[in-house]
């Protein structure tokens, strides 16, 4: 109960700011209304028409709640007006992305610790990848793909990929290489094979740094999902309700589509989290 | 009990060997004409202040490291080829548990890599376990155990397979003398009962008097041998044999041997 307090406090100061912030950015347009049509608004006035206007500046956080909750709760899951939807075709592209990146991290990784051709080739590809702004890559990648007659989830999960499997890779190198000399020793005081080395020392003393990296693999995968919805056109997924705001100045769909992507962000963190303590927990080690 | 008496047939045996590491600072002689001959069931300590190869030494018969000079034969082989024989089981400073794994489960790591079958262990796990005194904590995670008792499972960690010589690098040294006495006395009656070759790696006078047929004295720059004692004492002892005569006269030699090997800094 300690924590519900300073979190509540901090909630409210956010509240506090933003509406503040959504009176000013947002009055101009007001006093611009009232300067058209001649009249003289009051103080009041001009706030009350700040928290409702159809497309503010900066939309008042109830809105944006209001937003939201029509986008989640307002519409049957299957409309094109559903953020659920939305968030679902999203959701499957990150996961998908997710899975593919976080493979292609830990394969890249076990090649790295195992092959030094491989240990001094990749990992400098790997950081000049990441160097690259992924909006200048995504086109490309939607493009090139869509070329050889591949649309769809593929393309997304692919540049969510791209983003994906460079903290897996980067963890689990450090990971697969956290056993110090005397346990690597002891394995070979049983004369063990790589691969037993591998499966029985390297792979389980990595998962501490894999779930870590998982955090922050998942969190980027929908960056990607979302990044790589933008440059089609698409129609479907948060990334399209952000860009079809944007292109009708609907500032409250964009907010809303960011909130979501927000809440479905964090949830995905605390399902990993929530698999790393378990699976920590069941080996012993948390 | 097995016959000890084969001091015919070495099971260790070093001739001319030498250790040399190339380093920035020019050569370091880890090990320079190391002659020693270990029997079979013997328990041979190797003592002498830091730097003076008896690490180096242990980890050359176990084909940890490589000498740059010299023959070693382990078990009438290569060293490189006792080692994939899987003739010895090493024991090191630290237990070196693996946490995610059990007790039972950190026993079973060698067997699971020597390809043994599943019930067969289950039976060594047991076996052991009941060897070093740890029946019933099979079960535990390291981390639930005190250290001394971590180090025992680790002890029962390289008895589990079948190799008939222990190699010990200061397995006792990280723990308070009184778990450290107790694990003596310990070591002393599994080594009658499993009639084992023991090399023990100490740091320690009392220890390595106490425990050894065979006491190698050795010291620093470059690592040498100074002085092998064969132990006048009878195999079975009481930690109250520490007081007799012979005992404090075996270790008045081993530090006289020790005090000659600094004679020359």
């Amino acid at each position: 109960m300690r924590s519900v307090l300073p979190v509540l406090v901090v909630v409210l100061a956010i509240l506090v700011v933003w509406y503040g912030a959504a009176v000013w950015l947002n009055s101009a347009w007001t006093y611009d209304q009232a300067a058209r049509a001649g009249t003289h608004p009051t103080l009041v006035d001009v706030v009350n028409d700040t928290m409702a206007q159809e497309r503010p500046v900066l939309p008042a956080p109830h809105q944006v709640a209001r937003g939201l909750w029509d986008g989640v709760a307002g519409q049957k899951i299957t409309s094109k007006r559903s953020l659920v939807w939305h968030g679902w075709v999203t959701l499957s592209a990150t996961l998908l992305g997710f899975g593919i990146g976080t493979g292609l991290g830990i394969v890249l990784a076990v090649g790295i610790v195992h092959n030094r051709a491989m240990d001094l080739s990749v990992m400098p590809w790997a950081i000049a990848s990441q160097t690259i702004p992924i909006l200048a890559i995504a086109p490309m990648v939607i493009v090139v793909l869509a070329s050889v007659g591949v649309t769809g989830i593929l393309p997304k999960a692919v540049i969510s990929a791209y983003l994906s499997f460079f903290p897996v890779l980067v963890g689990m190198v450090k990971g697969l290489r956290a056993p110090d000399g005397m346990q690597l020793d002891l394995l070979r005081t049983y004369n063990a094979s790589r691969a037993q080395t591998l499966w029985k020392l390297r792979l389980p003393a990595s998962l501490p740094y894999l779930f870590a990296s998982l955090k922050v693999g998942i969190a980027a995968s929908l960056v990607g999902a979302i990044v790589g919805e933008l440059p089609a056109g698409a129609t479907a997924g948060l990334g399209a309700r952000l860009l079809s705001g944007s292109y009708y100045g609907q500032t409250i769909q964009i907010w809303a589509a960011l909130f979501a992507a927000a809440a479905l962000a964090a949830g995905l963190v605390v399902i990993v989290g929530a698999i790393e303590r378990a699976t920590l927990k069941r080996m012993g080690m948390a | 009990m097995k016959d000890v008496t084969g001091a015919a047939a070495p099971v260790i045996e070093a001739t001319g060997l030498g250790l040399t590491f190339q380093t920035n600072d020019g050569p370091v002689h880890a090990l320079k004409g190391v002659d020693l001959e270990i029997g079979r069931g013997e328990f041979v300590s190797f003592i002498g202040p830091s730097g003076c190869g008896k690490t180096t030494f242990l980890r050359c018969i176990a084909a940890l490291e490589h000498p740059t000079e010299g023959v070693l034969r382990v078990n009438g082989m290569t060293a490189e080829a006792a080692r994939q024989a899987r003739s010895y089981g090493y024991v090191f400073q630290a237990a070196g548990l693996y946490p995610w794994r059990t007790i039972a489960g950190n026993i079973r790591l060698p067997l699971e890599i020597m390809g043994y079958a599943r019930a067969e262990q289950d039976e060594r796990v047991a076996r052991v376990l009941s060897l070093v005194d740890l029946e019933g904590f099979g079960k535990k995670f390291p981390w639930q155990l005190s250290g001394g008792m971590q180090q025992r499972a680790s002890i029962a960690r390289a008895l589990a397979f079948d190799a008939d010589i222990l190699l010990m690098d200061e397995p006792f040294g990280a723990l308070d003398e009184i778990v450290r006495d107790r694990l003596n006395e310990e070591l002393l009656k599994l080594w009658a009962r499993t009639g084992k070759t023991i090399g023990f790696v100490t740091h320690s006078i009392p220890e390595a008097v106490y425990l050894s047929t065979k006491i190698v004295v050795m010291s620093p720059r470059p690592g040498r041998i100074t002085d092998v004692i064969d132990s006048p004492l009878p195999r079975e002892r009481p930690l109250e044999i520490r007081d007799s005569k012979e005992f404090l006269e075996i270790a008045h030699r081993v530090r006289e041997g020790l005090r000659a090997g600094h004679a020359y800094d």
